[in-house]
């Protein structure tokens, strides 16, 4: 919604000659700031590419986490409009849990009638995130053992 | 109204920020094509929460909207808990422009005598202070390691604190404005804004009996260790009612409504900080009518001392420390065990600076010989209640796991 009122774009054939010239002497700035200045710029420019929304990494998603496969578009415009993404990750039910979730968030939460993405989205879940057998107690695991000086 | 009036300043200065940035990094006509709608670049997300919140690195993150973060077990060595290892346990947004000298209070309800608003000024000068160690624990904590699993944050088991938090009596305030004789219960109302943005719902409202709101120790708090309470944790004013899920200690707090009936705010009702009032087999469903509202949290304890995953040397002793807090009662013993619950010892509790604060305990363990151990914690509570090696039992929700501690511990 935000975009369509883009200043940036309305105003660029406007002011183009002003852009160049600014922008040439910017690049210009930026190549000798780069020649002379302090290492801490090139991190600005990594933040630049990471920008890219649909970068995939090993499986990955990398700006929301979640496994990249069939659906994951439905459950990222859908699910992380109002809540992180974390907390899908973190989460791991059936078929009927996540239908029931899904209806106490259209109840309570202000979720919107999902039509046919529903199905898409709790099987991108399911199949994706399916629940751990846990038992009553489970051994501890990921111990980071160390020695203790005493 | 004062909702949708923040919304668009914060939009503007969103917008405003996001055109200076395009200027200083070159990307406007390059990169703006790619930004999905309502997606702000890398520099104008959300800062870092350990920054923002003063949190430590070695907290663990769970959620960042709304933000939810936990401690580890031996973060929590601190007798009185620092910022820096306290949980946060956020249901909505936190506010925007908090400004104390017009911060309100408001008091009404079906039993309120008569309406009543307090400025900040006004209960600091007007009431006498208070200062106690308060346990705070989320009625969740534990709940990763329920099966069937959960729905919600899975918290493993740092979602607790013990902090010192000043503040006024609620009961001299209500004293104050006057309660009728059919109050039954309370209901607090925070600044705090619900993840749809939708300024018509409260993210959460809960309260307690009028019984819990009359104790000497719930308070009114605007201070916590000594300094004003952490934007996250409630600046300026929060309900502070230890023992209990401490989704009872109400953040941001500018109403409380006096009830005539059990207080009907968000995530009072459902599956919400509610349990099976009759125990249910593991995944069974259960109808609303069937649950019952959380009150005292359960006996519990934690091994602070030494982190899980020592190695000691054969023939040496162990020092071991930690926290026990058994909801509104108090921990009368605590037993540790190294072999899985075969034997148990006793070791040295103290009792509670005040009441519901948590209480300390520490000793000597010894080892037989060479080899993997795990060493069990076990607190008593002050009607002999011990805590289950095991699970206790399954809830919807995932609420009240307060199943033993323990750390792993090698002998070489």
């Amino acid at each position: 919604m935000e975009g369509k009122n883009n200043p940036a774009k309305n105003t660029s054939s406007k002011y183009k000659w002003p852009i160049v010239v600014a922008f040439l002497f910017l690049f210009i700035g930026t190549g000798v700031w780069y020649l002379v200045g302090p290492e801490e710029s090139e991190e600005e420019v990594t933040d630049i590419t990471e920008m890219d929304p649909d970068k995939v990494e090993n499986g990955i998603h990398v700006r929301t986490g979640l496994i990249e496969a069939e659906g994951l578009q439905e459950v990222i415009n859908n699910c992380t409009t109002c809540h992180s993404s974390k907390l899908i990750i973190q989460n791991r039910m059936g078929e009927e849990q996540w239908n029931s979730t899904i209806r106490w968030m259209q109840e309570t939460q202000g979720l919107w009638d999902l039509g046919d993405n529903q199905k898409i989205i709790v099987d991108y879940l399911t199949t994706n995130y399916p629940p751990f057998k846990k038992g009553r107690r489970k051994a501890l695991s990921n111990i980071e053992w160390y020695k203790l000086d005493q | 109204m004062q909702n949708s009036y923040r919304l668009k300043r914060r939009n503007f200065v969103k917008k405003a920020g996001v055109g200076a940035v395009s200027t200083v990094l070159l990307s406007d006509i390059v990169y703006r094509n790619l930004l999905p709608e309502g997606y702000s670049p890398l520099a104008f997300q959300e800062p870092d929460p350990f920054k923002m919140f003063h949190k430590d690195p070695e907290m663990v993150l769970l959620n960042d909207k709304p933000w939810n973060m936990e401690a580890k077990a031996h973060l929590l060595n601190d007798d009185v808990t620092p910022n820096k290892f306290m949980f946060i346990r956020n249901n909505g947004i936190i506010p925007e422009d908090i400004d104390v000298s017009t911060w309100q209070l408001k008091i009404d309800g079906e039993s309120v005598l008569n309406e009543k608003t307090y400025s900040l000024a006004d209960l600091k000068s007007k009431f006498k202070h208070y200062t106690y160690q308060l346990t705070l624990e989320c009625g969740g904590n534990g709940r990763s390691e329920f099966d069937p699993p959960a729905k919600g944050n899975q918290w493993s088991i740092g979602a607790v604190s013990c902090a010192e938090w000043t503040g006024v009596r609620l009961k001299d305030v209500l004293e104050d404005v006057g309660i009728k004789d059919d109050a039954v219960y309370i209901g607090y109302h925070g600044a705090d804004i619900h993840l749809s943005r939708n300024p018509q719902k409260e993210p959460i409202s809960r309260g307690m009996p009028i019984a819990k709101a009359l104790q000497d120790e719930t308070i009114l708090a605007f201070a916590m260790n000594g300094e004003d309470i952490p934007l996250t944790h409630g600046y300026p004013l929060r309900l502070v009612a230890g023992g209990w899920p401490a989704s009872v200690s109400g953040k941001w707090l500018n109403g409380i409504s006096i009830r005539n009936k059990i207080h009907d705010g968000e995530k009072m009702g459902g599956s919400s900080y509610r349990v099976p009032c009759e125990t249910v087999a593991p995944g069974e469903k259960v109808d609303d009518a069937d649950m019952c509202i959380i009150e005292s949290m359960p006996v519990k304890s934690l091994i602070t001392y030494p982190k899980s995953g020592a190695i000691i040397d054969e023939g040496k002793s162990l020092k071991i420390r930690g926290h026990a807090w058994a909801g509104e009662l108090e921990v009368s013993e605590m037993e540790y065990s190294i072999d899985f619950g075969s034997s148990w010892k006793t070791i040295n509790v103290q009792k509670p600076v005040n009441r519901l604060a948590w209480q300390h305990f520490s000793g000597e363990v010894n080892f037989p010989k060479k080899g993997y151990y795990e060493i069990w914690a076990r607190a008593t509570d002050t009607n002999g209640n011990k805590q289950p090696m095991v699970l206790p039992g399954w809830n919807p929700k995932g609420y009240l796991n307060n199943a033993c501690h323990r750390i792993a511990v090698k002998v070489v």
